[in-house]
Formats: structure tokens, C-alpha cells, sequence
């Protein structure tokens, strides 16, 4: 059975001056026990389309399911096996860790007790902080509270809604880890990010921008659709070197990319002669290697052009 | 002009009750240059910053930024500094040109000036069809980009700069690191926090903050190769995961 189904969904929002169209006929479905990443920039369409799959939001147009139950229609339902942790801290900030969770758990008529083995792994790291207000919490916390908020219901169904924003490298490791183990207990999972490097932990993803989708795919088959030669390159004068590589003639595009700059160059192009021009106008230690692609590099070049 | 230290710290500490958040860190930051400041959440980034723009009263050491003292000359420094954050940037309910107006009165331009700077920034941003539209109308990757203009509208010697970049789309990042990369290459200096691993790659050095303690200050290279990692990433997960404070 599929946990979600998305068919043609429209969701426009309409002010006295402007239609902005949300979301824009997308459609895709999600596996059960699966990760399934939403994966595309700020005013992308991400956020609504979780308010609609929560049944927070009504769709304008389409139809969606939630392991067949509709969103319009069965709301109610759907409610009591979805857990939603919206990008925005929404916790009650003036009660403390435990009376967070324990309010929780009441909404849902169940108790801390009976689903304590769901939220063991990560409340345990919380409860020396127990009788803190969540408004007193560190981001990574709050974070880690929000999870466990969301899960205490054992729902069938996680929708985490940029969970890792701002959040640092280690944290986010951790937090990727507690998912997997999560999906490894029979919970299907949807999760935005903006971390292009967290879409590979995904079992599948769909890349969205203004509205729509444009790919749905697993991570390695993305990859494989990136058809133009990359190369890394590097100076000793970085900064130079990139607008060098952006002024050059034969170059389509050129990103910094951590310690290297990454150029997508015409076909024809090796990387001797690409050396070779750089050198010839002034560079020093130039390297330039072919390199694989990464779901950044892919994301870049569909949203780019 | 060349090296010219900008921001000098001595042993600075910062204590709540018996709680040290910031532990002796000591560092020097040139004139042009793009220092990275990394740590976990909780580590205490946001402490040492807070005292570095004068907003906070330091327990012990000493600091001085673009040469004022950090405990006496705090209103020096501010004229000195811009700041920006991905929490706190602009207002949102005032038109692009309205928050134009608003910084550069605060930071204590004439209006010939903000009216000069700021039709300057609208060109170069190419804001010129929005600029009499409120802010919060704009995507986050065009505010993050406004945000940072206004922050150097001023001419600071050096601009704060924390998590600037937090959620915005990828190739938004990279026009905001041009446009960082342009201050630098301008003299200003850029003292940057982030949680993006390449983005600490662009920095010309990082310091890892470790349980408000200095646990590595080099260029990127360096701390590469004195830990044996293939990349920033792998340099501060081997660090920050021998952090006993959790946050």
C-alpha cells in the first residue's frame, strides 16, 4: 500500500494584489516504510504541500490519500496516525519538556508509558532537562522534543517539515540516524530539507521548485541524469579563479564548491586544455580533475539555466 | 594597511553563574579577511558573538575590535560593525526602500548618502521593480541578499555574520558568498558562523569551537591535513564529537 498518494494538487493563495500559486499540479506517491525527501528551496511549495497532507489546509484542486484515506474527507482519521512537525517550533514554550509530551500524549488519549520505547533513543538524552520550560531549550533540543511530540501517538506516518534547518553537522548526523531507525520500526517518513547532502539519505526524492515537481527519483538515478562534463577546479587564487572560469567562453557554469569550484564546460572541452587557458592567463597550481556529480550539482543545473 | 588586525581577543570569558559559555578563546582576524566561526549549537558561538558587537558584558579578558575596547568603547564599535542574521535581518512590514532608509539612519548616514548608497544597492541587487514593496514579499534568498547590502551600507571594517544562509536555496548561497567574497576583496572584514560545511571551505581560516573552548584554529588546508580529512565535514565531526556539553 502507498502511505501517500498526491494527484494533481493546486493549492493558490490569493491576496488583494497578487495570485501566488503554491503548489502547481503536483503529484507523487510515497511507499510505506519508506524516507521520501521533498527537496527544493525556500518558496518552493514544500511547506503547503505538507498542510494539505496533514489535513491542516484544504487543496483549491487534486485529490490526496494518506494510506487511502482522503484529506478532505477523512481528516479526522488521518489525524490519529500522522505525526506533523511543522519548520517552526510550535511546542508550548511556557510548559516544561515533560509536560510537552505528556500533553501530547493525553490529545491523543494515549499515555508517555505505553509508547515509551518509540521515543526511549531520543528522550533519554532530553531528561535531564525534563522540568525545563521548551522555551528555554537549545534549537538542537527543541528539535529533539518536537520529534518525540510527534511520535508519541506511534503514528504510521512522519511528516517532518525542514527539521534540520540550522541545525549543526553533528546534530544533523544524529538526527538522520534516529529516522532511520524510526523507518526500521514500520514508520513511513516525508522530509524536507534545504541540505542537498541529506537528500542522499533518502530513499527516494522529489526535487520541487515554484510549485512543482520536477523529478521524483532515488538518489543514484538522479545522479545518472546529470549528462554534461564537471570538472573540479582549484588555484591559487580562488577568487580570481572563479570569475575567470565564469568569464571564460567555453564555460556554461561555475559554482564555488567547498575547497574546489565546480564548471560545467562544453562537450568538446578536456581538462588538459581547460589547464592549459588557465595557466595561460595567469594561474598558478591549477588542477582540474572530471569529477561525479552530486544531487547539488544536478539541482543547480535544472534550477540554474 | 596590509594585516592590519581588526579583531584582537585575549583570553575572553563569559560565565553565567558557574556555567562558562565561552572558555580564554584568543584569536586575531586581519583586515580582509573571511574568518570562519564554527561549533555545534550550544557550543558557544553565539555568546562570543554577542560580546564581540558589544552587547554583552565579557567576565574576564580583554578584546578589541576594529581597535576599540570591548568593555569601554562599545558604541564605537557599533558605528564600526554591521551585523546580520538569519533570525534578525530586516523589517519586514517596511518596503525595501523604507528599511534602506531605516539602516542608514541608525548607522548615521546623511540622506544625500542613503539616497546615493541605497539607489546604488537597488541597481546592483536589481531590486528596481520591488523596491517600494514590503519585505516580507520578497523569497528568503533575495532577503538574506538585501539584508547582507544593508548591513555594509555603512562601510563597516567588519560585518557579523551569523548563519546568513541557513535554508536558502543553493545557488542563492553562492551568489551571497560572491557578494561576501566582493566585501572581502573590498577590505571589510567578515567574521561568518554556518552549519554548511563548504561554506566553512571558503573561508580563508576557521576556528572550531568545541564547549566554548578553541579546539582548532588554521585555513581549511591546514585543518585538513593536521586531522587527515578529506573535507571540512569530516574535520569538525572528529572535533565537535568530543564535546561533553550536549546542547
Amino acid at each position: 500500500m502507498k502511505s501517500v498518494e498526491l494527484i494533481n494538487i493546486t493549492k493558490k493563495y490569493i491576496s488583494k494584489k497578487s495570485i501566488t500559486v503554491a503548489v502547481d499540479n503536483a503529484s507523487f506517491s510515497v511507499n510505506d516504510r519508506e524516507i521520501f525527501g521533498l527537496i527544493g528551496p525556500d518558496g518552493a511549495g514544500k511547506t503547503t504541500i505538507f498542510r494539505i497532507l496533514t489535513t491542516l489546509i484544504l487543496p483549491d484542486d487534486g485529490t490526496a490519500k494518506i494510506y487511502n484515506l482522503d484529506v478532505v474527507k477523512d481528516w479526522k482519521e488521518i489525524r490519529k496516525i500522522l505525526g506533523y512537525m511543522p519548520g517552526q517550533f510550535s511546542l508550548y514554550q511556557d510548559l516544561t519538556v515533560e509536560e510537552n509530551l505528556s500533553f501530547f500524549a493525553t490529545v491523543f488519549n494515549t499515555t508517555i508509558k505505553e509508547n515509551y520505547e518509540l521515543v526511549e533513543d531520543i528522550y533519554k538524552q532530553l531528561e535531564p532537562f525534563k522540568n525545563r520550560r521548551a522555551g528555554k531549550l537549545s534549537g538542537g533540543m527543541k528539535q529533539k522534543l518536537a520529534l518525540c511530540c510527534a511520535l508519541i501517538h506511534k503514528p504510521k506516518i512522519l511528516f517532518l517539515d525542514e527539521p534540520t534547518t540550522g541545525v549543526d553537522p553533528v546534530s544533523r548526523k544524529e538526527f538522520w540516524e534516529i529516522l532511520k531507525r524510526l523507518k526500521d520500526q514500520g514508520i513511513s517518513i516525508v522530509v524536507s530539507t534545504p541540505y542537498m547532502d541529506e537528500a542522499t539519505l533518502c530513499d527516494r526524492i522529489a526535487l520541487v521548485q515554484t510549485g512543482k515537481i520536477l523529478e521524483i527519483e532515488t538518489p543514484e538515478n538522479i545522479i545518472r541524469k546529470f549528462q554534461k562534463s564537471l570538472f573540479s577546479v582549484r588555484s591559487d587564487k580562488m577568487y580570481a579563479l572563479l570569475n575567470d572560469l565564469r568569464s571564460f567562453q567555453k564555460t556554461e557554469t561555475c559554482f564555488a564548491f567547498g575547497d574546489s569550484h565546480h564548471v560545467v564546460v562544453e562537450a568538446a572541452l578536456d581538462n588538459n586544455e581547460l589547464k592549459k587557458y588557465l595557466e595561460s592567463i595567469g594561474h598558478t597550481n591549477v588542477i582540474v580533475e572530471s569529477i561525479k556529480p552530486s544531487i547539488e550539482d544536478y539541482f543547480m543545473q535544472l534550477t540554474g539555466a | 594597511m596590509e594585516n592590519k588586525i581588526v579583531i584582537k581577543t585575549d583570553k575572553l570569558t563569559k560565565s553565567f553563574g558557574k556555567f562558562t559559555a565561552v572558555n580564554r578563546i584568543t584569536l586575531d582576524v586581519s583586515r580582509g579577511e573571511i574568518f570562519g566561526f564554527l561549533g555545534a549549537n550550544g557550543a558557544g558561538k553565539t555568546t562570543a558573538m554577542k560580546m564581540l558587537i558589544g552587547i554583552l558584558k565579557p567576565t574576564s579578558g580583554s578584546a578589541t575590535i576594529a581597535g576599540f575596547d570591548i568593555y569601554k568603547q562599545t558604541e564605537q564599535i557599533k558605528k564600526n560593525i554591521g551585523y546580520m542574521s538569519q533570525k534578525f535581518s530586516l523589517y519586514q512590514d517596511l518596503t525595501i526602500k523604507e528599511n534602506i532608509q531605516l539602516f542608514g539612519g541608525i548607522y548615521g548616514l546623511s540622506d544625500e548618502e542613503i539616497n546615493e548608497s541605497g539607489n546604488e544597492l537597488i541597481e546592483k541587487l536589481n531590486l528596481r521593480n520591488e523596491a517600494d514593496k514590503l519585505v516580507e514579499s520578497l523569497p528568503l534568498g533575495w532577503k538574506q541578499k538585501l539584508a547582507f547590502s544593508l548591513a555594509i551600507l555603512h562601510k563597516p571594517q567588519i560585518v557579523f555574520l551569523d548563519e546568513p544562509t541557513s535554508g536558502v536555496d543553493p545557488i542563492t548561497r553562492r551568489q551571497f558568498w560572491d557578494m561576501i567574497y566582493e566585501a572581502a576583496n573590498n577590505g571589510i572584514t567578515l567574521f561568518v558562523t554556518t552549519h554548511y560545511m563548504d561554506e566553512a571551505e571558503y573561508c580563508n581560516r576557521v576556528c572550531i569551537l568545541v564547549d566554548g573552548e578553541i579546539k582548532a584554529l588554521n585555513s581549511p588546508a591546514g585543518l585538513k591535513e593536521t586531522y587527515k580529512a578529506e573535507s571540512m565535514n569530516d574535520v569538525f565531526v572528529m572535533l565537535a564529537r568530543s564535546a561533553k556539553r550536549s546542547d
